[in-house]
């Protein structure tokens, strides 16, 4: 159950963006690549994912359970995404958000309603399913995103600089809540961030994207 | 990647479908007029190839007079309402009331040409609103013995095509000033002692040109052909080419649709040579305008000049609204004798006692706008989809081929369109005429639905896609309702536009398909101005209802959805 990189590289119109990165990533185990703006860390993650522009090329592999992931479409990855935003869909109430991602795995209705109520319980919002996700508080709709993309069962996460829009305060609750929840479902994470404090809250391996050539 | 095959195919797929359903129609009956503008027309036993249809053309009555009017109202309705729309634009002081203004355009955006027409002859003519008015006050006991509607000039058909021209280019520039960062451009510009409208002239007016380039040459190639309007507004002896063409068309003497074929291929030159002088035009101001930016004149004076245009533009608009009104104040109308300003009774006895063909008419605009609009809304779907999937920007060439319709005047290949039915045994049918209108109908839904589709955040089709949702779950349950109100106003523009059509069902229809539209024109010029504002106020209406359930609809279903408030661009 493991995030593997094999001395994967991206490079654009011929240029490399950064020195090839081999990384094993653990069950429950948090990376964090960190690196300067426009390194390409943010390109990772859409190679990972599988939303990498048709611009760039990827070489090296990667590896998740063992499964290769380059010739699989993003859907099929089993991938979840944090974003900076929320992205919560609009259109959907709360709990509706939380019902598009839950597994196809529960099945019945029932069971499904009662999948969703345990996830909104557990991310504080209780007897929230029918409200406008607009009228949730920041931290609200944090946890709400984060619990939508676990509902999925991913068996890997990628989290793109997913606090740095939070204050401070909110930051360290909800960076406690995410990692706990990760730790807790024996997800591997990797975290792209800014923040040293990320980082270090997270413990696991932490990488460095440098331009090559460069220092 | 999988996702990107399956996006160029979709893709495909619908260039095939444009390629065998809009572009092949009109190459071919364009391919088929031209045969018959020199002489080959089997059809009617001419199958002697020569000139001698240019020859009739030329010495038909009075043609010449005909080519310059139609070239004075084209040209000038086109400057004109640029000017117009550009001022207006340039005086709405921020987003809140460009907003608004956008708002407060939808009705005569959405009312069909000929519906405009109609009323505006109800306003401006020696009976009209305006001389009732004035009667009084200049001491008038019988309407004036003046021609000023179909006036030899045609200075009313230019005021009509202004009029219903200029909303369409104001919103078409603010939807090009989105691209534009115009606050701080302003801001930069003033702090430097300019004006606002020398920054508008000389520094926002250039950037615009090149995004509202296609659309005023939409504008350009309707002015120059219309049929609709220059029926009910324009002179009658001589007409405008495209009406003198369409009556040589519909002559009982077939041998006058060889003559007929050669006016629609100069038409077409004519239109080419328009757009050939917008070019130079263009190339010219660029030159001397380098040279005026350069001098660094700060142009505080020509602000008055701009807010006078603007007011005059904005006069012009409120023209329009008066002659929408009068229509429904002559549908309702019982005595109305002159110079009364208001009608002495009213009665509801010209809807009522329009019979059947009025419900008959009704269904047939209401069906074929259905028709034309879903399958156009389908193509533009499955094109932006496609675009999406194959994570591809469009090309010049796909942008050219979605506004060709639009640019190629409609009579120059309608007739050639309506032979080729005809071998397909197609012509005089509903389908026939869908197929036509729909020409027509899918160019302005793809422009009005491709700005908002690309506009949508990506991260939401990505999100879908990390939990595990395929493209299609994406595309119904994600993309397709966080656009249900761009979606909805592209639908209404396709209605708007199809019910206006009038050219297409009356060349494709074979006369056999009555609309509001062919109804209220046909009733223009009879003598009972109750009954045809009746149909001509149905013919406004249906549009309109259409903006209104556009609005409507997504404000019930998104009631509880503040997230796509004002998500409308």
């Amino acid at each position: 159950m493991s995030l593997v990189l094999d001395t994967v590289a991206l490079s654009l119109g011929g240029h490399a963006l950064f020195a090839p990165l081999s990384l094993t990533i653990a069950p429950g185990e948090i990376a964090t690549v960190m690196g300067p703006s426009g390194v390409g860390k943010s390109t990772l993650l859409d190679a990972i994912a599988g939303h990498l522009a048709p611009a760039f090329t990827m070489s090296g592999r990667v590896t998740l359970d063992g499964r290769e992931l380059r010739a699989l479409p993003a859907e099929a990855r089993r991938i979840g995404l944090v974003f900076q935003d929320p992205v919560l869909f609009p259109h959907l109430s709360v709990g509706d958000n939380l019902a598009f991602g839950l597994s196809r795995r529960v099945t019945g209705r029932a069971a499904r309603r009662a999948a969703v109520d345990a996830a909104l319980e557990q991310a504080g919002l209780a007897g929230f399913y029918h409200r406008d996700p607009a009228s949730l508080s920041g931290g609200q709709r944090s946890r709400a995103a984060l619990m939508r993309s676990l509902l999925a069962d991913p068996s890997a996460l990628l989290l793109d600089e997913p606090f740095s829009k939070l204050d401070t305060g909110l930051r360290d609750e909800i960076r406690a809540f995410t990692f706990a929840h990760l730790r807790e479902r024996a997800i591997p994470a990797l975290m792209v961030t800014h923040d040293p404090a990320d980082a270090a809250a997270a413990g696991g391996a932490a990488i460095s994207l440098e331009v090559p050539g460069r220092g | 990647m999988s996702a990107a095959r399956d996006g160029r195919a979709l893709r495909g797929a619908v260039l095939a479908v444009l390629g065998i359903g809009v572009i092949g129609p009109i190459i071919a009956g364009l391919a088929l007029t031209a045969r018959a503008a020199f002489g080959l027309l089997p059809a009617i036993g001419s199958t002697e190839a020569g000139l001698a249809p240019w020859a009739q053309l030329l010495a038909l009555p009075g043609i010449a007079t005909s080519v310059k009017v139609t070239l004075f109202t084209g040209l000038g309705s086109t400057a004109l309402s640029l000017t117009l729309a550009l001022a207006i634009a340039a005086g709405l002081r921020d987003r809140l009331a460009r907003g608004g203004a956008a708002r407060l355009l939808t009705p005569l955006l959405a009312v069909p040409h000929a519906a405009l027409a109609i009323g505006l002859a109800f306003v401006l003519a020696p009976s009209g609103w305006i001389a009732r008015v004035l009667a009084p006050l200049l001491g008038l006991v019988r309407p004036p013995d003046i021609a000023l509607v179909g006036d030899p000039w045609g200075v009313a058909l230019l005021l009509g095509l202004t009029i219903k021209e200029t909303p369409f280019l104001l919103l078409m520039i603010l939807s090009a000033l989105t691209q534009i960062p115009l606050r701080q451009q302003l801001a930069a510009g003033q702090s430097l002692g300019y004006g606002r409208a020398a920054v508008w002239l000389k520094i926002i007016v250039p950037q615009l040109w090149p995004l509202i380039r296609l659309p005023v040459m939409v504008v350009l190639a309707y002015g120059l052909s219309t049929v609709d309007m220059g029926l009910i507004l324009g002179p009658s002896t001589p007409p405008v080419l495209a009406v003198a063409l369409t009556r040589l068309f519909f002559s009982p003497d077939t041998a006058a649709l060889l003559p007929a074929s050669a006016g629609a291929l100069a038409q077409v030159a004519l239109v080419l040579a328009a757009f050939g002088l917008v070019l130079a035009t263009e190339r010219a101001i660029r030159g001397l305008g380098l040279a005026w930016i350069r001098r660094g004149g700060r142009g505080r004076g020509i602000a008055l000049a701009a807010r006078i245009v603007a007011a005059g533009g904005r006069a012009l608009l409120a023209l329009g609204l008066l002659a929408m009104l009068a229509l429904v104040v002559w549908s309702l109308a019982w005595r109305w004798p002159w110079p009364a300003a208001l009608p002495q009774s009213w009665s509801l006895k010209a809807w009522t006692g329009a019979g059947p063909g009025l419900g008959r008419a009704l269904a047939a605009s209401l069906w074929l706008a259905v028709a034309t609009t879903s399958l156009s809304l389908a193509l533009a779907i499955a094109w932006l989809e496609g675009e999406d999937r194959a994570r591809l920007g469009r090309a010049g060439w796909a942008q050219g081929l979605i506004y060709l319709p639009l640019l190629v005047p409609q009579i120059a290949f309608l007739y050639g369109l309506n032979v080729l039915f005809l071998r397909l045994g197609l012509s005089g049918g509903y389908a026939a005429v869908i197929w036509a209108q729909s020409l027509f109908v899918f160019p302005y839904v793809m422009i009005a639905l491709s700005d908002p589709w690309r506009a949508l955040d990506p991260r939401l089709s990505r999100a879908a896609a990390s939990l595990g949702a395929g493209p299609w779950r994406r595309l119904f349950t994600v993309k397709l309702p966080v656009l249900l109100m761009p979606i909805l106003t592209a639908a209404a523009i396709g209605v708007a536009v199809s019910v206006a059509q009038y050219l297409p069902t009356l060349f494709i229809g074979a006369g056999r398909i009555a609309t509001l539209t062919t109804e209220a024109v046909t009733l223009s010029s009879a003598s009972d101005r109750r009954v045809t504002g009746v149909y001509a106020s149905l013919q406004a209406g249906l549009p309109l209802a259409g903006y209104g359930a556009a609005l409507m609809i997504p404000a019930l279903v998104h009631r509880n959805r503040r997230g796509l408030k004002g998500a409308r661009s």
